[in-house]
């Protein structure tokens, strides 16, 4: 474990979590959130979970993000907030 | 005090737990879109599961898998040389709930599309008052 890799990756974290939900538009929502839980997996596998790791890149990165894009696309795209 | 300066900063990872977590709590109560609180919902469960693999950090401690010595018939194991596994499998099935969660909240989402003709939250409010106002 390297705390400055850490620190930057949690730092990277936080702003791509703020950075989802402050977007108006919800295909860049459901990119970011993708991006965000990408770096969490990069952030399992600095912290030593392998497993976890692995699990999220596919399920959270790739599933949840192929959901939300194609839930936006059957929805509205825009929002006001 | 400079001791406990030190120790409240050697925390990070739980207070990056408590930001995430508080992240996701404002975006599920204060946000209009019910996609947006979709994704709340998700940045809560990821910070719960990075508090649990946090608490099964060590230092100084490697991955959770045995090294295989060559020409080694006995091995002798040291506990605290690995990494603890038990949050991480727990995790792992937390991450598959998740997923599951957030299939059914997006088709709950779509039909609620389906019926009123938008996501937001206050426009849906309205809706449902003045069909009940009607009735």
């Amino acid at each position: 474990m390297i705390w400055q890799v850490e620190f930057i990756i949690l730092f990277l974290v936080i702003i791509c979590g703020i950075a989802a939900l402050w977007v108006k538009d919800l295909l860049s929502a459901a990119i970011l959130f993708g991006a965000y839980s990408f770096m969490m997996c990069i952030l399992w596998a600095v912290m030593g979970a392998v497993d976890v790791a692995f699990t999220e890149a596919s399920v959270g990165a790739g599933v949840s993000t192929i959901f939300f894009v194609a839930a936006v696309f059957r929805t509205s795209r825009r929002t006001k907030d | 005090m400079d001791d406990m300066i030190a120790i409240i900063l050697s925390k990070y990872n739980y207070w990056t737990v408590i930001t995430l977590m508080m992240i996701g709590l404002y975006a599920m109560i204060v946000k209009n879109n019910l996609i947006k609180k979709i994704i709340g919902m998700n940045i809560f469960q990821t910070s719960i599961i990075l508090f649990y693999v946090s608490m099964g950090m060590k230092k100084d401690a490697t991955i959770p898998i045995l090294e295989h010595h060559p020409g080694m018939q006995e091995h002798v194991y040291h506990a605290a040389d690995y990494i603890n596994p038990l949050p991480h499998v727990l995790m792992l099935t937390a991450i598959v709930v998740s997923v599951a969660t957030l299939g059914v909240a997006l088709s709950l989402a779509l039909k609620v599309y389906d019926q009123y003709g938008t996501l937001e939250e206050d426009e849906i409010n309205a809706k449902i008052r003045k069909a009940s106002v009607k009735s």
